[in-house]
């Protein structure tokens, strides 16, 4: 068995990296939403200022490391390696922005788990004693998912009531090997779990036993129950997919007290997205914005960040496939001194 | 900060890049915090320093692309251009013996054009589906694009490649993928010919 | 005699096509050139100046795509004659109705039947 590996699926960071800096972007509708006085900076509209919204997007996850460099008085030169993945073909979002940094950049695919795949990953980098800073960004923004997975957005259909807004933000962090922040402890990586499901509007459905079955190892491995962590969050399993997820745990004995979903924090009922909000921006501005704040007033000590992913392809669904999903499940500790 | 587009060298560049990239997250992180007027100002900042550092880094692309582009195989222009006649003036010749048969089998002259066109685009659509079409495409270029074939060819590999994303977002959106702006762009124009001629005449 | 003629002007109309893809910058594409034809074909139709060619070159003219452009301008101006302004509308797309027709309906049927080959 690998030295810093525990079970199946679980990493152990001995080490303890640390998350020193992190930043958020979001759009206008996120801006209004329940956290919207939280995230550093909150576009006016969701062109921002460019030519098309593919633009707009790499420039708010461009902004997000910028903003988190910035108040870690870092430059993109100072970071070792940047990790970085979005929802767009080719993952065009991220390439471009690491274009711009200008620094050794690994890119990656998790759909909405990506924030959570990079976590994951800058632990390994910096345990395995090969970085001492890494970024890691993800961003989604709802237009140009529309126009990439489903129909043109001014098209004039109605969406189903398992639908999932997608989130138009971006969330960057700094993971240091030393500094001042949040520690990450572990993180338990993902299969991919497909229990048969093909309705690409109901995401939340085809996620939520994925969820399950990396929380069901991330506990095995470590011989952790739910009672360990002050709060249990998954990405974007909206309001069914935790409705779901719920049912799933209570036929294990796991009681769901200290769950929680980013998808449905992030918006609010009023903002009628039917079953919350989904990409791969929204974990991370979630986290970023609200908590990791809470971690550090001590609100919280101890947190299971779990990253969801649904990974069809626009093509996929129209040949009848069923979609893979995905979670990463990273923990997260104030350092408690 | 700097107008000039010269050629600096590695850690010039770097130099500059890195004081203006100081600069601009500096920028970013007040427009970020500011609201209004305040903020349209930082942002209009940001984007003056946005385009020296693309300024900076102009002249060495510009430079690669003048050392790449020597390398560059040429084109077979003329042996090209040969095939792009053979074939062109063939596929004519084969839809003018077309449209001679169905004269003379008593079809009016425009009806027989019809009649003409649709077998053309049958035989375009029949050696597409074959899959000879795209063989004949590469050798003769121009030759079996332009002609009415090649419009058939467009319609049929683009539903066929898609016919397995179903019928109605696969082969039914699929079939005027290429066709489409010729469809679009032709009636365009064919009615502002005849608005013309309306006021015209 | 029209045989040659066809053969001639048909592969003179594609020598221009192929021009223009091989000394134009690469993004400049087939789809590009095709609307290029349908556009010209019918621009020099609505001056009179495409009927010539084909009464010279007769399936040369027409069956390259700026013939379907003369067709459809002819067909406008057809559409004017008889129906005034509402003509204009209507006359390209009714003079060349059989042909879109025969596209949908021929590709189709070899949609649903073939399968590419790569």
């Amino acid at each position: 068995m690998a030295q810093n590996k525990i079970g199946k699926q679980t990493l152990h960071f001995p080490s303890t990296p640390i998350i020193t800096s992190w930043a958020s972007v979001v759009g206008p509708m996120e801006g209004k939403g329940p956290l919207g006085e939280k995230y550093d900076l909150v576009l006016t509209d969701t062109l921002a200022g460019e030519k098309t919204w593919e633009k707009a997007e790499q420039k708010m996850m461009q902004f997000s490391i910028e903003l988190a460099l910035e108040k870690r008085n870092l430059l993109p030169k100072d970071l070792d390696f940047y990790l970085a993945g979005d929802l767009l073909n080719q993952i065009t979002c991220a390439n471009f922005t690491a274009r711009f940094l200008n620094t050794p950049f690994l890119g990656l695919y998790g759909a909405c788990s990506t924030f959570a795949e990079g976590l994951c990953m800058a632990g390994v980098l910096l345990e395995g004693g090969v970085a001492e800073k890494v970024g890691v960004s993800a961003s989604s923004h709802h237009d140009t998912a529309e126009k990439q997975f489903r129909t043109p957005t001014e098209l004039g259909d109605q969406r189903p009531m398992t639908a999932q807004w997608t989130v138009t933000g971006s969330a960057s962090i700094i993971i240091e090997k030393t500094g001042t922040g949040i520690i990450l402890t572990h993180a338990t990586i993902g299969k991919i779990i497909d229990l048969g499901n093909s309705n690409a509007q109901d995401l939340g459905s085809a996620m939520a036993p994925a969820a399950f079955d990396t929380l069901k190892t991330h506990f095995e491995d470590l011989g952790r129950n739910e009672n360990d962590y002050d709060l249990i969050v998954t990405g974007d399993l909206g309001l069914l997919g935790h409705g779901i997820l719920k049912e799933l745990l209570k036929e294990k004995g796991i009681s769901p007290d200290r769950f929680n979903d980013c998808g449905i924090m992030v918006y609010s009922p009023e903002q009628d997205t039917h079953c919350g909000g989904s990409g791969c921006g929204c974990s991370g501005v979630v986290l970023t914005a609200h908590l990791i704040e809470r971690l550090l007033s001590g609100y919280y000590h101890r947190i299971l960040f779990i990253g969801t992913g649904a990974l069809l392809s626009p093509l996929t669904s129209l040949q009848g496939e069923t979609i893979p999903c995905i979670a990463h499940a990273v923990v997260l500790e104030s350092r408690g001194e | 900060m700097i107008a000039q587009n010269v050629l600096l060298n590695e850690q010039e560049m770097t130099k500059w890049l890195n004081e203006l990239q100081k600069e601009h997250q500096k920028v970013l992180f007040w427009e970020a915090q500011a609201k209004g007027e305040e903020r349209k100002k930082f942002a209009g900042l940001r984007q003056e320093i946005e385009r020296q550092q693309q300024r900076i880094a102009r002249p060495q692309q510009i430079d690669y692309q003048s050392t790449a582009i020597k390398l560059v195989p040429p084109q077979t222009v003329i042996k090209n251009v040969i095939m792009a006649f053979l074939v062109g003036g063939s596929i004519c010749l084969i839809g003018q013996i077309i449209y001679n048969l169905f004269t003379q089998s008593g079809l009016g002259l425009k009806d027989a054009a019809a009649a003409t066109s649709s077998f053309l685009v049958f035989l375009g659509a029949l050696f597409t589906a074959l899959g000879y079409y795209d063989e004949l495409g590469k050798v003769a270029g121009a030759g079996s694009i332009v002609p009415i074939t090649g419009f058939a060819n467009s319609i049929v590999s683009s539903a066929l490649e898609f016919k397995r994303e179903g019928y109605i977002y696969g082969v039914g959106a699929r079939l005027f993928t290429v066709a489409g702006p010729i469809l679009v762009y032709g009636t365009m124009v064919s009615i502002l010919v005849g608005l013309v001629y309306y006021f015209v005449r | 005699m029209m045989l040659l003629k066809a053969f001639i002007l048909g592969g003179l109309i594609c020598v221009i096509g192929q021009l223009l893809m091989d000394l134009t910058p690469f993004n400049i594409t087939p789809a590009h050139i095709l609307v290029g034809y349908v556009t010209t074909g019918a621009v020099l139709s609505g001056l009179g100046l495409y009927q010539p060619l084909v009464d010279w070159g007769g399936a040369g003219a027409t069956v390259p795509l700026s013939g379907f452009g003369h067709s459809l301008a002819q067909g406008a101006i057809e559409g004017v004659k008889s129906k005034g302004l509402l003509g204009a509308l209507g006359g390209g797309l009714q003079a060349t109705s059989i042909g879109v027709a025969v596209a949908i309906v021929f590709g189709l049927f070899f949609a649903t039947f073939a399968r590419p080959k790569g």
